[in-house]
Formats: structure tokens, C-alpha cells, sequence
């Protein structure tokens, strides 16, 4: 992690800044420990919208990889864990980092980093200074999966 | 990797040994995609009148035995029969082309076959030219182990193509290795992921509709990981397939290949 572009240590806290300006720019991002604990917006994210991206296998991608509570929605992938309960399993915190930038945690994961701008080569005209997802979107697939729960639910449901 | 390539396609500088880098999938347990299709789809490639390939197949035996022009030879007439000129050719390509001091493959050496030989103009890359006369040439191959020429010129493509293979592109980060060392036989969606041998190219595959090079497969799997494809012919191709002939090797050549 160390040395990696846009990210320094700073007293324990892996700071992020949005080093590219313009319509790319991204939000600043403070990891704490393992989890990302403020949210990347101000606007709450919006559970109804972040399932639609879940879902949605040319936006969000996430069924490509995984499997979850989707009955509608047939052959998921399995390259990652089934989403199912992954809210009694992470925090918000946790889940925004892993969404983020989940090679912060793991450097080989083969999950992409879904809010920095890559250092990687050859990235397609199409997709070039621009995060998989905006910073809405991130909070709004957060927000939805914290109400996936494999047990009684110990704080109410957005 | 860059100058590394660049370095292997001027034929200059130092000569690196020919070993074959390491693949993280050993010989024993390299496995065709063929095994992991549903039966019908088996059922299609091996069966000749079933093949949609061998229509393509039959174009390249046409174009093999047809002269270019009045006063210029077909392949046929430098070559012979196709059968036994041609057996073997395909399991051994990429190989080094001596006049550009260059590793080249093998819709490449057609292409300049024709050039140097036939006066004619290449043939753009996906025509159902190139498509068939190399399918042709490759299918001479069908059934004979793939190998690894231990040329030492190569070693610069090798190991090229090794760090293409292992290198993270794209908007996504992913590089081939991700899937295809790590993480064939797990599920893509509701595509089972390859351990991903380029055994059976050009190859027809139902996606498609028709009949594919090696490279068209390459630039699809790069589009996914939001990546900017190569051009066509790239020197990068030539050095990516060489290495992925070695990591295959000593499957079988299955071209043409039919695949979902």
C-alpha cells in the first residue's frame, strides 16, 4: 500500500486524496482500521436504487462474481461470497472499504476497486478518469446491503 | 515489458534463454475447454457434417489450391498437399520469421507468404480469407500435441506475453491470470471460466455466429476488463499467444474448434 499513488500514511490513517481534477475528481476517503467509517456523500444511500445496481450486471457488476438473496435473478457467479447476510457480517464501514477499494485489505483480490482511479494500464477510452461507480452509487449499494440479514434484524430496516 | 517486447520484435540486443516461464498450471492438469462443454456442443465439434468450421475449412482448401494470379504460385504449389506439408505446423506457432527478425503467427505468415511469394495483398484481419486458409493450415494440426519450440529468439515474446498475461488492466484491474491461473472452473456469471488454452483457433463459437481468431477472442476478454484491446496484428498478440501456446502445451490442437 505504502507508495501506491494518491494515498498516504498519515498517524495511522490511510488518507486518499482525489489527486486528478475535473469531472473525475474523487471525494476524499478516510480509511479507519479496516472499515471506511464516514460516507462518501452527504445524501443517505438509497436501498431501493443500490439493489437496482446490485443487480444490474452491466453497472454494478456484483452478480457476475456473486451469488445472494436475488430470486429472480439466475446464474450469479461465484468468484466472491454470497451476499446473503453479508449485513450481519460487515459493518457500513467495512462494506464502503471493500466496495471502494477492497485492495486496500487485500492486494491480489481479484474484487476491482470500485472508487479510485486505477493505476493499472490500458484502461478503455470509454471508462478513462472515471470510478467504476460514483460516489451516490457506492452509498446507495451500502445502504442496501446492510439490510441483507440472516438474523432478526437488531436496528431497523431502511 | 514494453522494451522487452520491442527489444524481441527488432531481434536486437541480448538473446535471453529459451526457458519456458512458469506456468501456475501444470502439464498434468491442463485442460482444454472442450471438457467443461455441454455434450451437444461436444457433439458439434466432432462431428464433421455438424462443424459450422468446416464450411470456413472449405474456403481455406480452396484458397490453397488456387493461384493468386497467372504467374504466381498457389500455396499448393510451393507446398504441396496441405496434409502433409501443413501436419504439425499450427501446434508449434508463434514461431521467428527470419526476414523481420520478429516472431510472427500464424495468419501472419500467411499473410506474408503472400506478400513475398504470391505478389498478392494480405488479408485483412477476420476476413473469411484469412479466416479459412488458416483454419486450413491449423486444422492439418488437429489432434497433435501443441509444443514448445525451444528457439531462443522467442524468449523475448515468452516473456512478454507471460508479463501481458499476469499484468492488471482496465478500469476493473483484472488481468488474465486473475481468471484463467486462478480461478478456471468457478463461475463468471453463467459463464464457467476456462483454464483458458488457445487450442481449437480459429473457431467457431455460437456467440459469434461464425468463425474467430485467437486475437477476436483476446479483444473481447480485454473489452470486459474495460481494457483498450490491442489492433489487430499487434506485436503484443503474437507475444501473448506464444505464451499461452507454451502454458497449453501439450494439449491437443482441436481446430476447428466449436465453443459456446
Amino acid at each position: 500500500m505504502i507508495g501506491r499513488p494518491g494515498w498516504v500514511w498519515i498517524g495511522g490513517l490511510l488518507l486518499a486524496s482525489a489527486a486528478v481534477a475535473g469531472e473525475g475528481a474523487l471525494r476524499p476517503v478516510t480509511i479507519v482500521g479496516r472499515e471506511i467509517p464516514e460516507p462518501l456523500t452527504t445524501a443517505p444511500g438509497d436501498p431501493e436504487r443500490g439493489r437496482t445496481l446490485v443487480v444490474d450486471r452491466t453497472r454494478g457488476l456484483c452478480l457476475l462474481c456473486h451469488a445472494g438473496p436475488f430470486p429472480e435473478e439466475r446464474f450469479p457467479g461465484n468468484l466472491g461470497p454470497d451476499l446473503s447476510g453479508v449485513g450481519d457480517r460487515l459493518s457500513p464501514g467495512a462494506l464502503r472499504l471493500r466496495l471502494v477499494d477492497g485492495r486496500a485489505l487485500n492486494p491480489d483480490t481479484i474484487m476491482p476497486s470500485y472508487y479510485r482511479l486505477q493505476e493499472t494500464v490500458r484502461i478503455g477510452a470509454a471508462w478513462r478518469d472515471r470510478p467504476v461507480l460514483e460516489a451516490q452509487a457506492i452509498e446507495d449499494i451500502v445502504a442496501f446491503l446492510i439490510t441483507l440479514r440472516d438474523t432478526p434484524s437488531e436496528r431497523p430496516v431502511p | 515489458m514494453l522494451a522487452a517486447l520491442a527489444t524481441g520484435s527488432a531481434g536486437a540486443g541480448e538473446i535471453p534463454p529459451a526457458e519456458i516461464p512458469p506456468s501456475e498450471i501444470p502439464p498434468a492438469e491442463r485442460r482444454s475447454s472442450f471438457d467443461g462443454m455441454s455434450p451437444d456442443i461436444q457433439a458439434m465439434q466432432r462431428d464433421a457434417d455438424a462443424n459450422p468450421g468446416l464450411l470456413w475449412l472449405q474456403d481455406g482448401a480452396d484458397l490453397w489450391s488456387t493461384a493468386p494470379a497467372p504467374d504466381r504460385p498457389a500455396c499448393a504449389g510451393c507446398h504441396g498437399e496441405a496434409a502433409t506439408a501443413m501436419r504439425g505446423v499450427a501446434a508449434r506457432y508463434p514461431t521467428w520469421d527470419e526476414a523481420t527478425a520478429a516472431p510472427i503467427d500464424l495468419q501472419g505468415r500467411i499473410n506474408a507468404c503472400r506478400r513475398r511469394h504470391q505478389g498478392a495483398e494480405p488479408y485483412a484481419y477476420e476476413s473469411r480469407e484469412l479466416l479459412g486458409l488458416t483454419a486450413y493450415v491449423a486444422a492439418q494440426s488437429a489432434g497433435l500435441p501443441i509444443t514448445t519450440p525451444a528457439d531462443a529468439r522467442l524468449g523475448s515474446a515468452r516473456s512478454a506475453g507471460r508479463a501481458l498475461f499476469t499484468r492488471r488492466m482496465g478500469q476493473l484491474g483484472l488481468s488474465c491470470a486473475a481468471c484463467h491461473d486462478g480461478n478456471h472452473g468457478r463461475r463468471l456469471g453463467a459463464a464457467l471460466i476456462p483454464q483458458g488454452h488457445p487450442t481449437g483457433y480459429p473457431l467457431y463459437r455460437l456467440e459469434w455466429q461464425g468463425l474467430g481468431s485467437v486475437q477476436r477472442r483476446l479483444r473481447n476478454c480485454m473489452t470486459g476488463m474495460r481494457a483498450e484491446p490491442f489492433a489487430y496484428g499487434a506485436p503484443e498478440f503474437v507475444a501473448l499467444e506464444r505464451y499461452l501456446m507454451d502454458r497449453a502445451a501439450p494439449l491437443p490442437m482441436e481446430t476447428p474448434a466449436v465453443r459456446p
